[in-house]
């Protein structure tokens, strides 16, 4: 392409951690091998809701092969204060129950204590003569049942915040918030606020939805490798997305100064926001204490499911008016997010991002977020946003389908576009939201005709928000003419890569010139986890003000060789010039020695904001009525990337996406007992996507370029996973008629919809 | 307190290796915990997720489900053998270039899967690839590229073998 104003950018290097990651050389957490190193293993409730009486570990500690034994009375127990988790603000004391219980379990898995023991079978033995005596409690599993004021309290001292304040009102509602835009009045019954616009609408449709509990579904399961060393620091060894958020956490937790702990991102075997929180690191440094070894946990697969944050299940009402002229004159949302046994702040994402694709007049959301005595909830890949675009982009298509609009034109004719207002206050920024329906309207998998019976096409649109935050990254130059970038965001996915071409493009190297290193939290300054789609984005950022950096100094060091002023030299695609003479980066770099020494250029970036990903799905089903068995023949993701740094690894995070908007949608679901336990807690029975059950993935990456960014990025790792089940929905509307408002879309429920059809 | 231990000869990856292990520990647990081969991994250990997968005796098997003491006497290819010395092996390369690797954690399983399925057929189709792959879990890729890579491999070993 000859108008491509880039060398790098938008190529397709091989990653720079390709070769590890297919000879198995890659060193994942469960892979830390450490001399002396024991096995640990979690102890965890059998009930959803309970009283420790009693906790007797005497007879594991005297188990042949133990080595130490914790519980909850040896966690510190430093005064309650509010800590920042990166997906909101919780107590101290929550976070630190959710690593071992106290006094109450909250849910079935929650851990009890601990075990450490020189294999791991000989851990779950001695786990299992640990005594717990359980004066079980009643367990609240409903999102709706928890609101009521009579529900069992998940915890007795949770008071609920309204509207950014808290109340005396105790519950299980731990957050209600209220987004309002435009011309709002007292509803009816005098408790809430109603938007104006309704009046004028011709017509208008009112919903329930509700969407079960999943699971992130990563492969790898969590562990922790800790060394509480004979000095007072503690090393941690550790699949997280944010090696300094874990930092944090841990020393928290145990009550330590954050330098005092040092931790080791290993490579993470996917994430996808569930790599936030920690579980197992501060219960194997207590038992690395204990015991003077390092000790490493692996959690088996049953308490990744059971212990590990899901994402929350949803009931979400949304009643939107349109007139004739297709315009939408206003939207009523109401949502209720079960965050499991500790709050969480996923229904103000789902708020922030529900109607966030449309330019809506007049509109008011009331968010809940409620404790239940279920997993402690964790960010999915746009955390709120699937199940919030699942209930509003059903609407959206009713809507079209009773203004007899093609459901592309309608919502083009809504669309958002920059300075449209968001419900949660800010205006957007430039977006791509009308050059991604574009993009899927000119699509040929739009235009081709669906013929056969039972077979619909639906479509959907998705918003995140992305967020910036801070990011370090050094880039010290190799007397060979390379580079070495450190950094220290965590990579999932290939970011190695994406942030050492954004490098390169400064510095005129090819990308394999550029060698990215992941550091340890001793050995790079702070940066934010890996997640909101932020890493291509903001250690992207910081790698161009290092890799400038890096040119102002050598600017400087070819001045001195050439006895000219530093502003008389430029640099262009590699070559440093004043005048005739040129020296190429490479001939310089050999010259550092001679000029002064080391060149090291440093990047510290902290945007306040990023620039919103837009996503749409064009699904194509086949439903089998007597079956309910619903069968995707053709998907097509599209999605707004800024600017593509790396294009295969952007299609790959829309593939990915799609693929687990796709499992969300169909067959994805924890199922419980009526005592509150995971029925399906094994990868048999939590059904995730095979190969046979996604059809080829096609992609279209739009380019709006983000106009804050050097390079125009924008993150295109979550708005993907938002608008796949709607689409799938919608089309299994167009193919058989009937719409499902609950996920899964289960082949029995379709089957009993289109019986009581028939009747 | 000492438990019984087998004594087990085994080969892997073209080597005669030895160990001893307690005849409740998996093949998967012996390779990574006494063999130090890190390069299988475990998923789930209970025979659903395809991550731990390694030929034995020219067959694919999840690692998990097989016992330590049942490696006596047989071949094992695990991904760390698959290398031909500084070169990476075609498959592995083909997932490289494909962009099938996201996390890499479920990339040794699909790997040697990929090697089962052509040794067995030299040119699959893509309905049988993905089905051959649907007993390996990747949450990261949703299979596309994964396909793309099986099919270059695939082209490429058939050009090798002219
Ligand atoms: S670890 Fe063996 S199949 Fe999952
Ligand atoms: S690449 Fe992550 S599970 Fe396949």
């Amino acid at each position: 392409m000859s108008d491509r104003p880039y060398e790098v950018i938008g190529t397709r290097p091989v990653r720079h951690d390709g070769a590890d990651k297919v000879t198995g050389r890659a060193k994942f957490g469960a892979d830390v091998r450490l001399p002396g190193m024991v096995y640990g293993y979690v102890l965890r409730s059998p009930h959803a809701h309970a009283r420790i009486r009693r906790l007797d570990t005497t007879r594991a500690e005297q188990f042949p092969g133990v080595l130490a034994v914790v519980t909850a009375a040896d966690l510190p127990e430093s005064p309650d204060r509010p800590v920042d988790l990166v997906e909101g603000t919780l107590p101290l004391r929550y976070v630190r129950a959710n690593v071992l219980a106290r006094d109450k379990v909250l849910y079935k898995g929650h851990a009890v204590a601990a075990v450490a023991a020189v294999n791991r079978h000989v851990a779950e033995e001695a786990a299992s003569l640990i005594e717990v005596d359980y004066e079980p409690l009643p367990a609240v599993l409903d999102v709706l049942g928890a609101m009521r004021e009579d529900a069992p309290r998940v915890h007795e001292d949770l008071r609920m915040r309204e509207f950014g304040e808290t109340t005396e009102r105790a519950g299980n509602i731990a957050e209600h918030f209220r987004f309002v835009l435009g011309e709002v009045e007292p509803s009816p019954t005098g408790e809430g606020l109603v938007p104006k616009g309704f009046a004028d609408a011709d017509v208008i449709v009112e919903r329930e939805f509700r969407t079960a509990m999943v699971h992130q579904g990563y492969l790898e399961p969590q562990n922790a490798t800790a060394l509480w060393n004979q000095d007072g620091r503690v090393y941690v060894w550790t699949s997280t997305q944010g090696a300094f958020s874990a930092r944090e956490a841990i020393a928290w937790v145990l009550d330590l100064p954050v330098s005092r702990v040092c931790v080791y991102p290993m490579e993470v075997g996917g994430a996808f926001g569930g790599k936030i929180r920690i579980y197992l690191e501060p219960v194997a440094a207590l038992l690395s204490r204990k015991c003077g070894r390092p000790v490493q946990i692996v959690m088996p697969r049953r308490d990744v499911f059971e212990a590990t944050g899901p994402t929350p299940g949803t009931v979400i009402r949304v009643k939107m008016g349109a007139r004739k002229d297709g315009r939408i004159s206003a939207a009523q949302v109401w949502m209720a997010y079960e965050t499991g046994a500790f709050p969480s702040g996923q229904c103000a994402f789902g708020a922030m991002c529900i109607l966030a694709p449309y330019d809506i007049p007049n509109l008011v959301i009331d968010g809940y977020d409620v404790v239940v005595n279920k997993p402690s909830t964790a960010p999915y890949r746009a955390p709120g946003a699937t199940q919030a675009a699942f209930a509003a982009e059903s609407v959206v298509d009713e809507l079209a389908e009773k203004l007899g609009m093609d459901p592309i034109e309608f919502r083009l004719k809504n669309a958002a576009r920059e300075g449209t207002r968001r419900a949660d206050g800010p205006k957007h920024a430039r977006i791509g939201c009308v050059e991604v329906l574009e993009a899927m309207r000119n699509h040929p998998h739009y235009r081709a005709p669906l013929e056969g019976q039972n077979r619909g096409r639906g479509v959907a649109l998705g918003y995140w928000f992305n967020i910036g935050w801070y990011s370090a990254c050094t880039i010290s130059v190799n007397p060979d003419g390379t580079v070495n970038l450190v950094e220290g965001s965590v990579d999932l996915s290939g970011t190695r890569t994406s942030i050492a071409m954004q490098a390169a493009e400064v510095l005129g190297l090819r990308p394999d010139q550029v060698h990215p290193v992941v550091a340890d939290t001793d050995s790079i300054g702070p940066t934010a986890v890996t997640g909101g789609s932020r890493t291509t984005y903001a250690t992207g950022w910081a790698a161009y003000e290092a890799a400038h950096d890096v040119i102002r100094q050598m600017k400087q060091r070819a001045a001195m060789i050439w006895d000219v002023e530093p502003a008389a030299i430029s640099f262009e695609r590699g070559v440093f010039r004043t005048g005739e003479r040129t020296m190429t980066f490479a001939e310089l770099a050999a010259r550092l020695e001679e000029t002064g020494g080391p060149v090291i250029g440093r990047g510290a970036v902290n945007p306040a904001s990023a620039g919103g990903s837009f996503a749409g799905a064009i699904a194509d089903v086949e439903v089998d009525p007597g079956t309910g068995k619903v069968r995707l023949l053709r998907f097509t993701s599209l999605q707004d990337a800024g600017r593509a740094v790396h294009p295969t690894a952007v299609e790959g995070q829309m593939q990915g996406g799609s693929a687990q908007g796709i499992g969300w949608a169909l067959f994805e679901e924890y199922a419980w007992t009526a005592e509150g336990a995971m029925a399906n807690s094994s990868l048999l029975d939590y059904r995730e996507p095979t190969a046979l059950d996604v059809p080829p993935i096609e992609t279209v990456i739009v380019e709006v370029p983000d106009p804050e960014h050097p390079f125009g990025v924008r993150g295109v790792g979550e708005a993907n996973i938002v608008p796949p089940p709607a689409a799938i929905a919608n089309a299994v509307y167009r193919a058989v008629g009937v719409r499902l408002r609950q996920l899964p879309l289960k082949a029995s429920a379709l089957v009993d919809a289109l019986r009581a059809r028939e009747n | 307190m000492r438990r019984a231990m087998v004594r087990v000869q085994t080969t892997v990856n073209g080597q005669p290796a030895e160990f001893l292990c307690e005849p409740r520990q998996s093949l998967l647990e012996c390779l990574r915990d006494i063999l130090g081969l890190t390069g299988t991994k475990e998923g789930c250990n209970d025979g659903n997720c395809g991550a731990c997968a390694v030929i034995m005796d020219g067959r694919l098997v999840n690692s998990c489900l097989v016992l330590g003491v049942e490696a006596e006497g047989r071949t094992i290819l695990t991904i760390e053998g698959l290398a031909r010395g500084s070169e990476l092996h075609p498959i592995q390369r083909a997932f490289l270039e494909q962009g099938a690797v996201q996390c890499g954690f479920c990339t040794p399983g699909l790997i040697l899967a990929t090697k089962a399925l052509l040794d067995r057929i030299a040119d699959p189709s893509e309905a049988e690839i993905r089905r051959w792959l649907a007993n390996h879990l990747c949450r990261c890729t949703g299979y596309d590229k994964v396909v793309r890579a099986v099919r270059q491999a695939a082209a490429e070993l058939k050009e090798a073998c002219r």
